[in-house]
This record gives structure tokens, C-alpha cells and sequence, in this order.
């Protein structure tokens, strides 16, 4: 029995495990052998250079600038997306007409809408917003804001708002699935919190920061760690939207794109494996970050 | 409270409406009145921001290049349904970019259902020593982007002769969606009573003979969730296929090249010609099932 127990154990890993390490865990491990080599990836050989790839990596100013874009977004994606989708779970939940608290209506037919660009691929995301952000006066978003007395504004084509563009491509796309994600766990705290809490007089806005917002501090949590995840990469929207890609003035570099860039196109594999190593330290720094800001009792219900 | 201004800045109207509603409470029934209606305008406001680009693509696709970017709000003048004929024969053609990613999909989505299920199960199910280890090495791939191990990635499937292949792409897949399957089933296979299992081993079944016959069926509402949010996950993937895949693109690739081909020629008709063809099924796809959908997707990360 047990005999039989462990053979049938290492027949169900061996596969997936198999596939898992050649695929996943041996090219991540390979990303730190091969940052300190000069490997070019374009011939077999290759020679230990010690910390040199990452002493020009801290002389590269596009990689700079990547990183500190990527920083951008990996405060303004998270920040940004977690307030406007509890924002709206909270409407959808509370801002109901009638005495109480009631879910509003319409509720079923505004997570539809919200959560269509989560189904869509980046590409046609990427697409349909380039085509908007044009910068003559008669594109659309222009055109719009024209309406309003305002613009024109180039958008991608300017350096100041370049990267900004892109944070709000990342948002709108974003947030109809938190939102749903949210609804989703506001749904299960039992309605009577809320109740209890406008009888005992709190409004609408101090029942959101003080009742609802405690409540969902777990699935909070587990948001910040996904968005991050989703700042971290960019690659299909900077290589699509920006001019170059990654300018005006290297104003939309992303690591993901720099990484792309010398592993592929310039012969660079051991300096790209080096920016991959860089990219996994701040991947490390921001889970800790993550961990200690967001850490407080689970309250149970 | 600032009620979003980003929205509003989009729209580039002013922010006083609804914030300045919501501060305000004097009379209870008045206040829940104007609450519920500024509740409905940023709502309103929101669903037209995310709408309208898909419509107005939608619209573009039937419309002259000139006519997308000259008059970006008027209806076409006339319908170019020929956008949809030179979408159709771009390069290699939809039809083949469409089952390129149709087999890939489907090749992949079963295979990490299939693998993630027998991993999740025997983690949950079974203590042997290494255990955690195992569980731990699945959950640390959920935490870092794939970008990090891209460029040896590239060389270990050049080296297996596998680049632009359909199974060298479906493995690939099913190794980068295998961590959160497993995540997922794992938290299933848990929440499932134990006793009829024990009672199959009992009455002389195998352990694989459970799993397949008595824990597979029960894990069906698991399984559904999770593989909706595979197919869709693998449908729409990108990045994988870009830099593994060149000579054999899948559609989401196929709009990225069509894009920067077409980009100076300035043949947007087609461009979004194409858009629309790629973008239809999975639109209609989503409004028949998106009660599901929407709970496949996040039940998972609400574990």
C-alpha cells in the first residue's frame, strides 16, 4: 500500500514537474549564470565578467530611465486602479436609492460594460488606444476635448504625457476586473455590517473607509501584488503605442522592452540576463514592501 | 473625496457634480436621492469610456482610412466591407493565424488542466516528504514576470528544435499557466469531503482510479472556473508566442505585425478590418457566458 502510494505520487509529478523545471525554474536560473558572463546569444561561447554587466547597467541611462518609468507605474498602476474599482464597487453596492443600503440599480449590466477590456488581448487594447491618442487635432481623443476648449495635446507624441498615456491604458484596462473582483467579496460580508453601521449613523463615505475597506484589506492585498506584477511588464502596449518604441526621449522605456532589445536584437544576452536580475531584486523589494504596508489583523466575520 | 478624476478629465467635464454631492448629507432622503444620482453619472461616465473605444472600432473597420482619422466621430459614408476581404487575405490569412491559435489553445488548455489537476490533487491529498517544496516552487511562479528568464527561455526551445512549432509553443504554455492552476486546484481538492474517496480505496480502487473517476467529476465546478480563465489567458497571450513563435504567429501577434506594417502605408481599414474579425467571437463569447466568466476569472484570486 505504501509502496504503492509513493509510485503513484512520483507518476503524477514526474510530468508537470518535468515540464515545469525545463521550462520555468531552468531559463529563471539560467537568467542569474548568464548575467555574469559577456554571452552574446548568438554563439555558444561565452566568459565570466564578474559584476562588469552590472556596472554598465548602472551607467546606462535608457535603462535608468526604464526603470525609474517602470517605478511610475508600479506606484501609479496599483494606487490608482485599487481606488477607482473600490470606489465604484462601493457605488454599485451602497449607492442604491431607497432608506438603507441598498446595491444600485442597473448593478449586473455596469460589471458587464466594466470588465469588457479584461476578455480583449493587449494588442487590440494597444491598438484601439493608439488610433485614439493621435496627436493631430482631429484625432479622437483631441476632438473630444476640442469640443471642451481644450487640446490639442500629443499624447504619445509628447515626451511629458507619453508614459502617462500608458498608465491610463493600463488603468481603464484594469479596472472593471478589480471591480468585479471586489463587488465579489463585498457581496459575501454579511449586509447587516452595513446596516448596522448606517443606523448607527455613519454616511456613505465613512461606512466605505471605515467598514467596507477593513473587510476587503485581504483581497486588497492580494490586488497590489497582481497589478505589480502587471507593471512590471508594458512590453506589448510600449512596443505598439510608443514611437521607437520606448521614446519620445526614452520617455516610455520599460525594462521588459530593454530586456527584449539586447537579448534579441543587439547580440547582448548575458547584459540583458543582467537587467532580468535587476527586474527580479525589484520584484523581491516590491512583494516586501507589499507585505509590511499591507499587514493588519484579518477580521473575521 | 475626488470621484475619479480621471474619468473626468477624459471627458473633460468638470469635477463639481458628483463629489460635491457626495460630501454633502443634510437631510437624509434628499442626500440618498442625490448620492444614488451622482452614483449613476460616474457609473454612466465610466461605462461610456470603456465602450465607446470598442464601438468606435468597431464603426472603423467599415470606414476609408481618411474617414477614421479626418472625421473620427461620423458614420461611414459609405460601408468598405473590403476592409473585412484584405483583413481576411493579409499574409498568411485570419483563417490561419485563427487555427494556429485555435490548436495551440485548445492543445494547451487541456494539458494544463489535465497536469494541473494531478499536481494540485496530490499535494492536497497526499503528505510525503518534499511536499511543500514541490508546493512552494508552483506558488513562487505565480510572483515573478515572465520577462525575467525571456532570453534563456528563447534558447532552451531553439535548443529543442521547438521555435515556431505548435507543441513546442502548447508546452510552453502549460509550463507558465501550470503555478496558478495548481494554486487553484490545490485550494479546491481541499475544500472536497474526503470520505468517498476513502471509501473507493477501500472497496479496491487504484489512486489514480479515484482521482479519475471519483475526484475529477467532483472538482468539475473547480475545473471550470480555472479553465475558463486558461482559455482566455492562452487566447490572449502575447508575449510568449512573440518571442517563440515567429514564423507561426497567433493572432494577437498577427495585430501587433499587421499594425507595424501597415503603420506607414496607412492602411488603417484593414487594420481594423482585422481588429473586428479578432475582436467579434471573443466579444460574443463574453456577453452569452460572462456570469461565468467574470466568476472564473476572479474566483481564483479570491482564494
Amino acid at each position: 500500500m505504501q509502496h504503492g502510494k509513493y509510485r503513484f505520487i512520483a507518476g503524477f509529478l514526474a510530468v508537470p514537474l518535468g515540464l515545469y523545471s525545463v521550462f520555468v525554474i531552468w531559463p529563471f536560473l539560467q537568467t542569474f549564470f548568464y548575467s555574469f558572463t559577456n554571452w552574446t546569444g548568438l554563439s555558444p561561447e561565452f566568459e565570466y565578467v564578474g559584476f562588469q554587466n552590472f556596472e554598465l547597467l548602472w551607467d546606462d541611462t535608457v535603462f535608468r530611465h526604464a526603470l525609474r518609468n517602470n517605478i511610475v507605474l508600479l506606484i501609479g498602476l496599483p494606487v490608482l486602479t485599487v481606488f477607482i474599482a473600490l470606489l465604484f464597487a462601493f457605488l454599485l453596492n451602497v449607492g442604491g436609492s431607497g432608506a438603507g443600503v441598498r446595491s444600485i440599480r442597473g448593478h449586473g449590466s455596469y460589471k458587464l460594460a466594466f470588465f469588457l477590456p479584461q476578455v480583449l488581448s493587449v494588442p487590440v487594447i494597444a491598438l484601439v488606444w493608439l488610433a485614439i491618442f493621435r496627436s493631430t487635432p482631429d484625432g479622437l481623443a483631441n476632438s473630444a476635448l476640442g469640443a471642451f476648449g481644450l487640446g490639442p495635446y500629443g499624447w504619445l507624441a509628447d515626451p511629458a504625457m507619453a508614459l502617462y498615456c500608458l498608465l491610463w491604458v493600463l488603468i481603464w484596462g484594469s479596472v472593471g476586473f478589480y471591480l468585479v473582483l471586489f463587488n465579489a467579496a463585498i457581496s459575501s460580508v454579511p449586509r447587516d455590517l452595513f446596516e448596522a453601521a448606517f443606523i448607527d449613523g455613519a454616511g456613505r463615505a465613512s461606512t466605505f473607509f471605515r467598514v467596507t475597506m477593513p473587510l476587503l484589506w485581504d483581497t486588497i492585498q492580494t490586488s497590489w501584488v497582481y497589478l505589480a506584477i502587471l507593471a512590471l511588464d508594458g512590453y506589448a502596449l510600449v512596443l505598439i503605442m510608443t514611437i521607437g518604441p520606448g521614446n519620445p526621449d526614452s520617455s516610455t522605456q520599460v525594462m521588459a522592452l530593454q530586456i527584449a532589445q539586447a537579448g534579441f536584437e543587439n547580440g547582448k544576452a548575458g547584459y540583458a540576463s543582467a537587467m532580468g536580475v535587476v527586474m527580479f531584486l525589484l520584484t523581491l523589494v516590491v512583494a516586501a514592501t507589499l507585505l509590511r504596508l499591507t499587514r493588519r489583523e484579518r477580521i473575521e466575520y | 473625496m475626488a470621484t475619479t478624476t480621471h474619468d473626468e478629465r477624459m471627458k473633460g467635464q468638470g469635477a463639481g457634480g458628483p463629489s460635491g454631492d457626495t460630501k454633502r448629507q443634510g437631510s437624509r432622503s434628499l442626500g440618498d436621492v442625490s448620492v444614488n444620482t451622482a452614483a449613476h453619472f460616474v457609473l454612466i461616465v465610466w461605462s461610456v469610456i470603456v465602450v465607446v473605444p470598442f464601438v468606435w472600432a468597431l464603426l472603423a473597420s467599415v470606414k476609408t482610412t481618411d474617414e477614421i482619422f479626418t472625421e473620427p466621430w461620423s458614420l461611414p459614408g459609405e460601408a468598405q466591407w473590403s476592409n473585412f476581404e484584405s483583413a481576411w487575405n493579409w499574409e498568411d490569412g485570419f483563417g490561419q493565424y485563427l487555427l494556429n491559435t485555435i490548436i495551440v489553445v485548445s492543445g494547451g488548455v487541456v494539458l494544463t488542466m489535465l497536469l494541473g489537476s494531478m499536481v494540485a490533487y496530490v499535494l492536497a491529498r497526499y503528505t510525503f516528504p518534499g511536499n511543500r517544496v514541490v508546493f512552494y516552487l508552483f506558488a513562487a511562479g505565480m510572483m515573478f514576470p515572465v520577462f525575467l528568464a525571456i532570453v534563456p527561455l528563447f534558447f532552451v526551445v531553439d535548443r529543442l528544435g521547438m521555435l515556431s512549432t505548435y507543441h513546442g509553443l502548447i508546452l510552453v504554455y502549460v509550463a507558465y499557466s501550470l503555478p496558478f492552476t495548481v494554486f487553484f486546484m490545490h485550494a479546491f481538492f481541499r475544500t472536497l469531503p474526503t470520505s468517498v474517496a476513502e471509501a473507493a480505496l477501500i472497496d479496491g480502487a487504484s489512486h489514480s482510479g479515484v482521482f479519475f473517476r471519483v475526484m475529477m467529476p467532483m472538482a468539475k465546478p473547480g475545473l471550470l472556473s480555472i479553465g475558463i480563465f486558461n482559455v482566455l489567458g492562452q487566447w490572449n497571450q502575447f508575449v510568449l508566442p512573440q518571442f517563440l513563435s515567429p514564423d507561426r504567429p497567433m493572432l494577437a501577434q498577427a495585430i501587433a505585425s499587421l499594425l507595424s506594417n501597415q503603420r506607414y502605408r496607412a492602411d488603417w481599414g484593414t487594420v481594423f478590418g482585422f481588429l473586428t474579425l479578432a475582436m467579434i467571437p471573443v466579444i460574443v463569447v463574453y456577453l452569452i457566458f460572462y456570469r461565468q466568466i467574470q466568476s472564473g476569472l476572479t474566483s481564483g484570486t479570491l482564494k
